[in-house]
Order: structure tokens, then C-alpha cells, then sequence
């Protein structure tokens, strides 16, 4: 027997693959539409590994430093390095901003770091590590910077000297990392003019510029004008100590918040990727009833087309099976063509991409059955029609 | 192909008793048939003739096995498949190995070459694919189409397509074939080619055919000649004349 499917995609193989084409490029969207989501969370994952802690001690009562903005004293630090089963514990601070990059804004995410801490940047593609304490940078690829360039933030200028790759932010924006003590003062830093009027309302002030009291108002603009604060304390548990232990003692004695890994992770893809999750799924289930719609609707208009013809074959003795295969083979066949071409060119135009797509072979696999179920159901409605034809249709009138 | 239980010869062929079949039911019922008697020796072409709307059509669905009678015998190669209800099984199998069709239009499958247009058949009756396309030759060589065995149906002429629907519907050797205005579209020359093949296959394969026509340019070649006029036929002696 011949396959009656396969002669007639040979026959008008055209339109065939230019249907198949145009499908694909929608089954390309849905494949990359997961792989924005993967990358989310992928970006998450590698946050929180190339951050390299077992601990976020964060504010009380908030979910940061990444989900929720944290502000805690910048000597906390020491008070948790002197609890039992911590083996390092540092400040860091984030900060997402626009830099300059020539004539362009970069969105950034600038973290301030100390050397040797938990919080530095790992591994560099280029360059060194920060060895001067003030107004150098390590960037990540993604920022455009090269070696050598210089980064204005705020009021100073920085000058690359590593750069990293994959370090971004959960909302995928790339790392800028600056030493802790410059990100703090650009964090917190007034401009000139902010300055020079607090400095004329403290001295207008007679409780805080007393004229028997020499030195106190210097001291008071110094400490107004200097910023103690960090988001968080990234600390690192000695070996054989479990994180969760460590973390309740925090939250117990030091009124503070304290996350572990896997709670970290959590609260970056459970909550703050979850409606970015939700808006990719709503776009997931509605690619998915616009392609079946078209594949039934090519598969049905096709055999529609071909009413005749069945009646033909139907009149010289085609069995009704022989015919529902012809049809669901010719919708498989359309998923076939749809999928390679989406796989390919999601493979392809996934790099363009500003954020990170991560295409995995799991998605694919589970696109791939899919687009199979889909297209086999698709084409039930055009089966339905072919089977009503009436073979005396053939003789006609 | 299923051979027929065996009979006396001369029950071979098409023999129709008393058919009658009604559309519909109540008022609005059409009574399109009405107690036909018909007889079509092996190898022998019949014609079939009459104006429009007087049941023409309706009896060969009914010899089709398309559509139900309402009353009557029908029997076929010298079986009855008809009487008071199908006497057949596999309304499908039985139109697949012992009838033939050919239509006003030749209605090939436009996505399958020449050749498989007629191996389809015996394909369909599950033989394999060398054998039904060496049959397919056959037939086409007979019917003077071989050259164009692996031609698409598109490039063909509108007679070469007739010739190749009559290779298909001898494809399976059916005792019968019914050929609905088979010469309609084509000139004079052609529909009388188309005749002559028709009277070659039925005495080279011993197939009965009924031919409805209203066709006035081959009319003069039956022998004889069934006219139906509502629903009733009348048997007369057709001129018979030889095409050259
Ligand atoms: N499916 C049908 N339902 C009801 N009446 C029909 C149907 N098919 C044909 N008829 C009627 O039966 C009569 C015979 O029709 P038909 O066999 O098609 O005639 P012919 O082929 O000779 O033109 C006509 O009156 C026609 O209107
Ligand atoms: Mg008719």
C-alpha cells in the first residue's frame, strides 16, 4: 500500500512547507517564551551561586537584599562573625542604576563588595581583581565595558580592570562591582547642593552649633554626610555547620532576617519571578490554542479541498482508517516541519536576545510532544469531515 | 479479489428485478425508481438513457451499493447483493473488487501518479505494490496510455484522464462496470474512442456495463438500449453500430 499522506505532502510540498514554516516560527516564539523563563530563573540560581554564601542576613522583616530593598548597620557584621559555626561574614551592597557608557545609559546592577569576601565576583574572563581600595571596577561582559574603560557612577569615574560573564541581577541587568566603601557613598551620596543646605540648617540650629561646644558641628556634618549602611551580610558557614542552625540564631539574638540557599531561592523564583512566570504562561497557553487553531485550520481548509477526492476514494472501497491516517499523518507531518523549523530558529535568534534564553533539551522534548498532541487533535475536526463525506457524492447528481 | 460463488453462466453479470427506491418519506416522498427490470450480459455495454430527473443517476448508486433500494433484487457476477436488504457484509470490499466506477469527470487522485491511480486498487484489496503496479501497466499498455505511466495526473489530456479512470476501474476485474456520462465532456472523437475501449474491455474481460448517457454521438453504438423515464425503464434494440 502506498502512504497516501506522504504522496499528497509530496505532491504540493510548496504549501506544505511554507505552512509548516509559518507554524514554526510560532512553535520558535513558544520555545524561546520558555527560555526566557528558564533564563530567569537560571539567572536567579547563578545570583545566588556566584554570590558564594550559605547565609543572607538581611533587615528584619523584609525579603531582600534582592526582592525587597534591606537596610541593616554596616558593623553588624562583626557581632554575626562571633557567633558560633560562621566562618566568614561580609557587607555587600546593591545598588540597580543607570551608568554611562558613552553616549549611552547601561542598566546596571553596581554591587559593593570587600576583597577576599564572600560577595566578590569569582571567576574573571579578563583583567584582575580589585587590589586598590577605591574607584576600580570588575563588569560583566554584558555591560559593553572592555578592560581599560572607565565607568562613571555618580560623581566618580571607575575604571574597569576584570571583567566577569554571566553575573546579572534577577532581573537580569549585568553586575558592576565596586569596592564596599565607594558603593556606599554612592548609594547614599547627596549631590553639592543637598550638602551645602543641611550643612546651613544644622549650623542655623543653636541645640546642634552651640557656641561653647568647639568641634560639634563638624562632627555632626561629618556623620550626616557619611552613610553606615549595607543591604546585607553575606556570611559563610564553617565546614560541617549547617546553614539553617546558624540562620535561627541570627533571627533569634540579632533582630534580624537570615535566608538560607534554598530559602534565597524561593523567594527569587516563587516570588519575585512568579508574576514574570505567570505573564510567560498566560503567552505559553495562548501560543498553544493559536497554533492548534492553525494547524486545525490548515488541516481541515486541506481536506476540505480535497472532499472529492475522498469521496473517490471512499466510492472505490478506502477504508474510513486508511482515510483519518491520511489526514493525522499530514498534521504530524505539519508539527514535524513546524517544530524543526521553530527549534532551529529559536536556536538561532536566542542569543539576540538582551536577557539571558535558556534553551533546555527538557522544554524541547516536552514541546515536541506538544505540538505532536496538539496537531493529532487538530486534526480530529478535519477527520470528523472527511468521514462524513458520502461516498455517492462521487457519482454526484 | 473475491471470486463470486460459482453459478450457471447466464446468471453472470447484472440482473435487476422490481427495483424500486423512494426518497424521502411521506408528502414530499420522490419515487425515483419504480419496479425496474434490468439484465447486462458479461461482455456485453448497455446504454442507459433518459432526461434529466428521471432516475438514471439513482440507479446506478443503487447498483453501487451508495444507497439502499427500497424494494427489489439485485444480483451481481451471480450473486444476489440485494433483497430486502444488502446480502453483503462489506458494502466497501464489494464495491472495491466487483464494481468498476467511471465518471462524467474522471476524478483521479491528483497526488498520485498515473500508474498508482490504478495500482490503488488492487493495492486497496491488499495486494502488493509490484503486483498491482505490474497490473496497472497492463491495463495502461492496453488502453493505450503506458507512456504516460509516471505522469502526474495534471499533465495530462482530458482523454488520457478518461482512459486512465477506465484502467482504474478495471483494475480489480470487477463483472461490472457503471459509467455515470462518461463521454460528456469530450468531442465527438474522443467519446467515441472512449466507447470503443469500453466495448474492447467488456468483451476482452467479460465485464457487464451500463452506460447512462444522454450523449446523441454514441448513442448509435449500443446494442441495446434500457430508456428510463420516471422511474420506470423500457428495454429497445440499439443500432450496434461498429466504431471504427
Ligand atoms: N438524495 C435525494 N433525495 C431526494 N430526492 C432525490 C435525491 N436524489 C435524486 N432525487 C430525485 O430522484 C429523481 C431521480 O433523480 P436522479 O436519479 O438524479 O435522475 P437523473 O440522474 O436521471 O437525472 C429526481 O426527481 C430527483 O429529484
Ligand atoms: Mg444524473
Amino acid at each position: 500500500m502506498i502512504n497516501l499522506a506522504g504522496r499528497d505532502i509530496l505532491h504540493s510540498w510548496g504549501k506544505f512547507v511554507l505552512t509548516g514554516m509559518g507554524l514554526g516560527l510560532l512553535i520558535g516564539v513558544t520555545l524561546t517564551m520558555a527560555g526566557v523563563y528558564r533564563g530567569m530563573v537560571d539567572d536567579a540560581k547563578v545570583l545566588l551561586t556566584n554570590s558564594g554564601a550559605d547565609l543572607w542576613v538581611v533587615q528584619k522583616d523584609t525579603q531582600g537584599p534582592y526582592a525587597e530593598s534591606s537596610s541593616i548597620k554596616d558593623d553588624v557584621y562583626r557581632q554575626i562573625l562571633g557567633l558560633a559555626g560562621v566562618a566568614r561574614a561580609a557587607n555587600v551592597t546593591y545598588l540597580t542604576m543607570q551608568v554611562r557608557h558613552g553616549d549611552k545609559d547601561e542598566r546596571t546592577m553596581v554591587v559593593g563588595f570587600e576583597p577576599d569576601q564572600p560577595g566578590e565576583p569569582g571567576y574573571l574572563v579578563a583583567g584582575r581583581r580589585l587590589v586598590r581600595g577605591h574607584y576600580e571596577a570588575i563588569a560583566d561582559v554584558k555591560t559593553g565595558f572592555r578592560l581599560g574603560e572607565r565607568i562613571r557612577i555618580r560623581r566618580h569615574d571607575y575604571e574597569v580592570v576584570g571583567l566577569t560573564s554571566r553575573m546579572v541581577s534577577s532581573g537580569g541587568d549585568p553586575m558592576v562591582f565596586i569596592p564596599l566603601k565607594d558603593a556606599q557613598e554612592a548609594q547614599f551620596l547627596k549631590d553639592n547642593d543637598a550638602i551645602i543646605g543641611d550643612r546651613a540648617r544644622t549650623a542655623a540650629n543653636p541645640s546642634l552649633n552651640r557656641p561653647g561646644v568647639p568641634g560639634l558641628l563638624d562632627a555632626i556634618n561629618a556623620s550626616q554626610s557619611s552613610n553606615r549602611n549595607v543591604n546585607a551580610v553575606l556570611v559563610r558557614v564553617e565546614a560541617g555547620t549547617a546553614p539553617d542552625a546558624v540562620a535561627k540564631e541570627i533571627r533569634r539574638w540579632k533582630h534580624l532576617e537570615a535566608y538560607t540557599g534554598t530559602q534565597m531561592e524561593d523567594i527569587l523564583i516563587a516570588k519575585l519571578i512568579a508574576t514574570a512566570a505567570k505573564q510567560i504562561g498566560m503567552f505559553l497557553a495562548i501560543l498553544v490554542i493559536v497554533s492548534a487553531a492553525i494547524v486545525a485550520f490548515i488541516i481541515y481548509t486541506m481536506t476540505l479541498g480535497k472532499i472529492r477526492e475522498i469521496a473517490v476514494l471512499k466510492l472505490i472501497g478506502t477504508h474510513n482508517r486508511t482515510i483519518s491516517a491520511m489526514i493525522l499523518q499530514q498534521a504530524v507531518g505539519l508539527g514535524l516541519i513546524g517544530f524543526a523549523v521553530g527549534k532551529i530558529a529559536a536556536t538561532l535568534w536566542a542569543p539576540a536576545f538582551p536577557k539571558f534564553v535558556l534553551l533546555e533539551p527538557a522544554d524541547a522534548i516536552s514541546g515536541f510532544v506538544i505540538v505532536m498532541v496538539v496537531c493529532a487533535l487538530a486534526s480530529t475536526l478535519a477527520i470528523h469531515a472527511a468521514l462524513k463525506v458520502d461516498p455517492a457524492e462521487a457519482i454526484g447528481g | 479479489m473475491m471470486e463470486p460463488a460459482m453459478e450457471p453462466a447466464m446468471d453472470k453479470g447484472i440482473h435487476i428485478e422490481g427495483l424500486s427506491k423512494r426518497y424521502g418519506a411521506g408528502d414530499t416522498a420522490v419515487d425515483a425508481l419504480k419496479e425496474v427490470n434490468m439484465s447486462v450480459a458479461p461482455g456485453e455495454v448497455i446504454g442507459l438513457v433518459g432526461p434529466s430527473g428521471s432516475g438514471k443517476t439513482t440507479l446506478l448508486k443503487c447498483l453501487g451499493a451508495v444507497i439502499e433500494p427500497t424494494r427489489g433484487r439485485m444480483t451481481l457476477g451471480g450473486e444476489v447483493i440485494y433483497e430486502q436488504g444488502w446480502k453483503i457484509p462489506d458494502l466497501r470490499a464489494l464495491r472495491r473488487d466487483r464494481i468498476g466506477f467511471v465518471f462524467q469527470a474522471p476524478y483521479l487522485i491528483p497526488f498520485l501518479d498515473v500508474t498508482d491511480n490504478v495500482a490503488l486498487l488492487p493495492m486497496l484489496a491488499g495486494r502488493s505494490n509490484s503486483e498491482s503496479r505490474a497490473r496497472a501497466l497492463e491495463l495502461l499498455q492496453t488502453l493505450d496510455v503506458a507512456h504516460r505511466a509516471r505522469a502526474q495526473i495534471s499533465e495530462l489530456s482530458g482523454g488520457e484522464q478518461q482512459r486512465v479512470s477506465i484502467a482504474r476501474a478495471l483494475a480489480n476485474r470487477p463483472p461490472v462496470i457503471l459509467a455515470d456520462e462518461p463521454t460528456a465532456p469530450l468531442d465527438s472523437e474522443r467519446a467515441l474512442t472512449v466507447m470503443r475501449i469500453l466495448n474492447q474491455m467488456a468483451r476482452q474481460y467479460q465485464t457487464a456495463i451500463i452506460v447512462v448517457t444522454h450523449d446523441e454521438k454514441i448513442i448509435p453504438t449500443f446494442k441495446r438500449i434500457y430508456h428510463i423515464r420516471d422511474g420506470r425503464t423500457v428495454e429497445e434494440a440499439g443500432e450496434g453500430r461498429e466504431i471504427s
